[in-house]
């Protein structure tokens, strides 16, 4: 089989792009989207150290990626559904324009 | 095997890179959807089955086709000339570079992993059920409840401001 770290090093780099992205896109849904990546690159890393763990029979990788997909799922509606709510009332999604609490 | 397993590394990782700098924001949202069935596959090469089919179902399924909704539902905003990054995003980048080298550094200097096991490990539908209905059940008990408040939360949220409300 493939050695343990390849699986890390993809999903750090997921996470690196994912990162890139929330940090640097000026489109909230964008920035939502790079979050999700980067919840998906903590998954890899669950499931891989499972798979290559002492004890697989336990489960424990399994669950957790599985909670964290539930977790993530109800992220993303209460997300999104933010993301239109800001829409109706400032006629935007670019987050550099959403600025009124500046001084 | 190890060619399954760089195609789809390569086929997550371009996609996720694809989906990040589109311009185009449907673009952004397809991309996204292929990242993640590749990263299903990966799952599925790890002998998870069960998460990969989940990863299916919520993310290929339910997540992206709520995020085009999204896209859809504030379309209007979107200007061609407009850069569609923020003005500082040199910085961002190097964030990004840094935090993916500060983990990927460590990995491959690693001595202490564990070495491959001979297969992946078989689990099954019903021994995953079994333990989500006795040992994790007020786990599996307080997600339902999590996911019962992000869909009442959801509509609260997305629900069209009517006169009695400010």
């Amino acid at each position: 089989m493939i050695p343990l770290q390849h699986y890390l090093v993809v999903a750090a780099l997921l996470f690196g792009i994912g990162l890139a992205g929330a940090l640097t896109r000026r489109n909230a849904i964008v920035v939502l989207i790079g979050i999700e990546l980067m919840l998906n690159a903590a998954n890899l890393n669950f499931i891989a150290f499972w798979c290559y763990g002492p004890n697989p029979q336990k489960l424990t990788g399994v669950l957790f990626a599985l909670f964290a997909i539930g977790i993530a799922a109800a992220e993303a509606a209460v997300g999104l559904a933010l993301v239109i709510a800001i829409y109706r009332h400032n006629r935007t999604t670019q987050l550099d324009r959403l600025d009124k609490l500046k001084g | 095997m190890r060619l399954t397993f760089l195609l789809l590394a390569a086929l997550t990782l371009g996609s996720a890179l694809l989906a990040l700098s589109r311009r185009r924001l449907v673009h952004c949202a397809l991309w996204v959807a292929v990242s993640f069935a590749a990263l299903a596959c990966l799952y599925l090469q790890l002998g998870a089955q069960f998460i990969g089919f989940a990863q299916v179902l919520v993310y290929v399924g339910a997540v992206a086709i709520l995020i085009v909704f999204a896209i859809l539902l504030t379309r209007s905003t979107e200007e061609p000339a407009a850069p569609a990054v923020i003005p500082g995003w040199l910085s961002g980048i190097s964030i990004a570079v840094l935090t993916a080298g500060g983990l990927v550094v460590p990995i491959l200097s690693s001595s202490l992993l564990p070495a491959p096991p001979a297969a992946p490990p078989m689990v099954t539908a019903q021994a995953l059920g079994q333990e989500l209905m006795t040992r994790y059940v007020l786990v599996l008990e307080v997600a339902g409840l999590l996911l019962t408040a992000a869909l009442i939360g959801a509509v609260i949220l997305a629900l069209k401001e009517s006169e009695g409300r400010p």
